[in-house]
């Protein structure tokens, strides 16, 4: 088989996971698009080594172990990245990402969640207090 | 023990009470007292010692030096000659009495273990400059009296008028105390040494080249510590502090301080007959100006203030004609009478309430209520206004007995002009002393009006020390001017028929005047009320004090003046009076000359500071704020964009490599 179709396939897959991770609001569907994009990359490493291993007599298959592992930190990956977003699911009601926006500057929160305060608004607030 | 060891031994004391005063002060409080008394007492049987055995004989020197100090040695040396043993006999006499007197005048005060040691550690500075052999050392005792006095007259910084006064007193002290500086160097430069006795032997031998300019660099010194015009603004407003620190500070340190310098290096003064000629100057324009400010001063530690500074303008003009040993003599029966004066006035504050004259004037019976305050001060008073025979009398007429020596032409070292200025500003100044010491008594203790309000029995402590300081100021002069001259320089010191009789006659007519005016104006007494009068039956004289300090300028409208009609001192001065009570508006003058530039000075550099340097700094911080306030506009919060603008770079790299690996 051409090394071409592989290749071509995995930038696909890639296109593909890449237009997911910039264009999907729900978390879970970014990570599926990451998931995407690491397939790719799988995909790649799969292909360009068995095309290596047939021109140059190479017998280690680094590329194919290599695979493994990235499988291996993928499923650890999404295992977390599934824990964290459902951990924001609970606590916010929605996993859009558009609305996780608490890192932003000038945010301003009026939720439960007291540690994206700044230690400005910190000061302002205990101005407030004072005040009241 | 030698004696030398004995004359190292009386600063040492009261300097090691010090020390231990303060360290035990807060956890100790049971051994406060005794160590505020015992280490003065000791030092004073020490100096009595010390005098006994040196005798008035030779000198007596012993030096030490711990380490080379460069060019000029710096010593340890003590140089104790009549001078030196006497007046330490009277400084150990008085800061006795001041601090015995202390324990009842402060018995209440929470702040007296600090204010013990600091009396103790005034007195260690005071014998430290009369005993030193050498100059440095000297300094140094001369410097600790300076920063001590400051801490003392700001005993009750509550109020605000001794914080003033005690910033007052260290700051203009320290305006004379930096010529004096430069003027201890420039004797040192010419004569290759700061030991006194070196000095003197190099000026005997006409070893100075600029003898005027020194002596006026030390003169500037010696006018602020004895607080001589120009210098002597200090002296009154330091009345805001306790009456016994007003009595250490005018009796027996600090001010004597100067006088007693100036008697140390008196042939460096001689060297120059401009110096004597200023000397004689200053001390007429002093004895004159305060004679006239203490005749319209309400209150009455003011009006003894001024009469300190008159009193010292004796003795500088002692020291303009020459004669140490008259202004010496002076200096101690000054000291004796002088501190009697103020711990009688304390009392006397304390029963009355006030220090107001006006409103003392106001009340009867005063006299009966403290009685030993009442005779010791008359005595006191009588010495001041030298009535023979009391002590005053036989040293004020020793100064101008050497004035009319110098006038008669007997001294030709000394010019004939500062002998004519002391004589005619003496005799002039004996009759305005006798006016406003008459003035004092006439209002104190013969008022006529209410009751005053009850303080309670005098403590012991306070009167007993009255009557024995009474004795000295009755008798030292009439019994010791014929055995003095062996002490100091073996001139006679006995009054001069003619000077006797004029100064007397002066004085008596000062009494008399006084006393006309006194019985014109006191029938106006009643059309004005009494003032301000505290009443705390149950609280300690320092309370009292503090309390009249800080009320007088609200009732009376100043701290020196009251609108008293029926005083005599407003009948005698006419249209003088006004200016006379604010002490011819020295300090206004001061403060156009030296305050208000110096004010304009720290605003320039305020604003400078606040308008040019820190519009730099700020202009440095706004670039990089207003780049970081247009890169923070970036943090959207939003993953998405940040991955976009990641995958952007990315390519932007990706082709810039690309670009670079082919050559392109």
């Amino acid at each position: 088989m051409h090394l071409a179709y592989p290749a071509v396939l995995a930038a696909l897959l890639f296109c593909t996971g890449l237009y997911g991770v910039l264009a999907r609001r729900n978390a879970i569907l970014v990570l599926m698009s990451v998931e995407l994009m690491l397939n790719a990359v799988n995909l790649n490493l799969v292909a360009f080594d068995v095309w290596l291993s047939r021109t140059t007599r190479e017998t280690l298959h680094s590329g194919q172990a290599l695979t493994l592992f990235t499988i291996a930190i993928a499923a650890a990956e999404i295992g977390i990245g599934l824990a964290i977003v459902l951990a924001v699911y609970r606590n916010r009601g929605t996993s859009d990402i558009d609305k996780l926006r608490d890192t932003a500057e000038g945010h301003e929160t009026d939720g439960p969640d007291s540690d994206a305060l700044t230690a400005e608004q910190a000061g302002r607030a205990g101005k407030t207090e004072a005040t009241a | 023990m030698t004696t030398t060891t004995l004359a190292v031994l009386v600063p040492l004391l009261p300097f090691l009470g010090a020390a231990a005063g303060l360290l035990l002060g807060r956890t100790a409080p049971g051994f406060v007292r005794p160590l505020a008394v015992v280490p003065i007492l000791a030092a004073l049987v020490l100096a009595v010692l010390v005098a006994a055995d040196q005798g008035g004989g030779q000198a007596l020197d012993a030096t030490t030096e711990l380490t080379p100090t460069g060019s000029v040695p710096i010593e340890l040396s003590v140089h104790i000659d009549g001078f030196a043993a006497l007046v330490a006999v009277l400084v150990g006499v008085v800061a006795t009495c001041v601090q015995v007197y202390s324990t009842g005048y402060l018995r209440d005060d929470p702040r007296y273990p600090s204010y013990a040691a600091l009396v103790s550690l005034f007195t260690s500075a005071m014998l430290l400059v009369v005993y030193s052999g050498d100059l440095i050392v000297l300094l140094v005792g001369w410097e600790i009296m300076g920063i001590c006095s400051y801490f003392l007259v700001g005993h009750y910084w509550e109020t605000p008028e001794a914080r003033a006064a005690s910033i007052k007193a260290f700051l203009v002290t320290k305006l004379g105390d930096v010529p004096f500086l430069i003027g201890l160097f420039a004797l040192a430069t010419e004569t290759g040494s700061f030991r006194i006795t070196t000095v003197l032997g190099a000026v005997a031998h006409g070893g100075l080249d600029h003898p005027t300019v020194i002596a006026l660099l030390l003169l500037a010194g010696v006018a602020g510590k004895s607080a001589q015009f120009p210098l002597h603004t200090w002296l009154p407003d330091a009345m805001a502090g306790p009456t016994p620190v007003s009595a250490l500070i005018h009796a027996a340190t600090m001010v004597a301080a100067g006088v007693y310098f100036v008697a140390r290096l008196l042939p460096v003064f001689e060297a120059s007959r401009a110096a004597m000629v200023v000397l004689a100057v200053m001390a007429a324009v002093t004895m004159l100006g305060s004679g006239l400010a203490a005749l319209a001063q309400d209150d009455i530690k003011r009006v003894l203030a001024y009469s300190t500074i008159g009193q010292l303008g004796y003795m500088t003009g002692a020291l303009a004609v020459g004669e140490r040993g008259a202004a010496v003599f002076h200096l101690l029966t000054h000291g004796a009478f002088k501190a009697l004066l103020f711990l009688a006035a304390g009392v006397v504050i304390h029963a009355a309430g006030t220090n107001s004259l006006a409103a003392m004037s106001r009340m009867t019976n005063l006299r009966d209520r403290v009685p030993d305050a009442f005779w010791t001060m008359t005595v006191a008073l009588l010495a001041l206004a030298a009535i023979p025979p009391f002590s005053g009398f036989f040293s004020k007429e020793s100064v101008l007995g050497a004035a009319e020596h110098v006038v008669t032409g007997h001294a030709e070292q000394i010019p004939e002009a500062s002998g004519w200025i002391t004589l005619v500003a003496g005799l002039v100044t004996a009759l305005l002393t006798a006016a406003y010491a008459t003035r004092l008594w006439l209002l104190a203790f013969h008022g006529r009006g209410a009751e005053a309000p009850d303080h309670g029995r005098q403590p012991l402590t306070m009167t007993v020390v009255l009557w024995v300081l009474a004795v000295p100021s009755l008798a030292l002069g009439a019994f010791t001017f014929r055995l003095l001259p062996d002490w100091f320089d073996g001139h006679d010191l006995t009054p001069t028929l003619i000077t006797s009789v004029v100064g007397t006659g002066l004085a008596l007519a000062g009494v008399i005047v006084t006393y006309a005016a006194w019985r014109h104006t006191t029938a106006l007494a009643a059309r004005v009320p009494l003032g301000a009068v505290a009443a705390h039956p149950e609280g300690d004289a320092g309370l009292v004090e503090a309390e009249a300090i800080a009320s007088h300028a609200p009732v009376y409208g100043g701290v020196a003046y009251a609108p008293d009609p029926a005083d005599p001192g407003r009948l005698l001065l006419g249209p003088l009076h006004r200016h006379a009570a604010v002490g011819f508006h020295l300090d206004a003058v001061y403060a156009t000359l030296f305050v208000r530039p110096v004010q304009a000075g720290a605003s320039l550099v305020r604003f400078l500071d606040r308008e040019v340097v820190e519009t730099y700094v700020r202009g440095a911080g706004a670039l990089p704020r207003l780049l970081g306030a247009a890169v923070r506009r970036a943090q959207t919060g939003n993953v998405q964009t940040y991955v976009s603008a990641l995958l952007a770079g990315t390519v932007v790299l990706a082709v810039a490599v690309l670009l670079v690996a082919t050559g392109a």
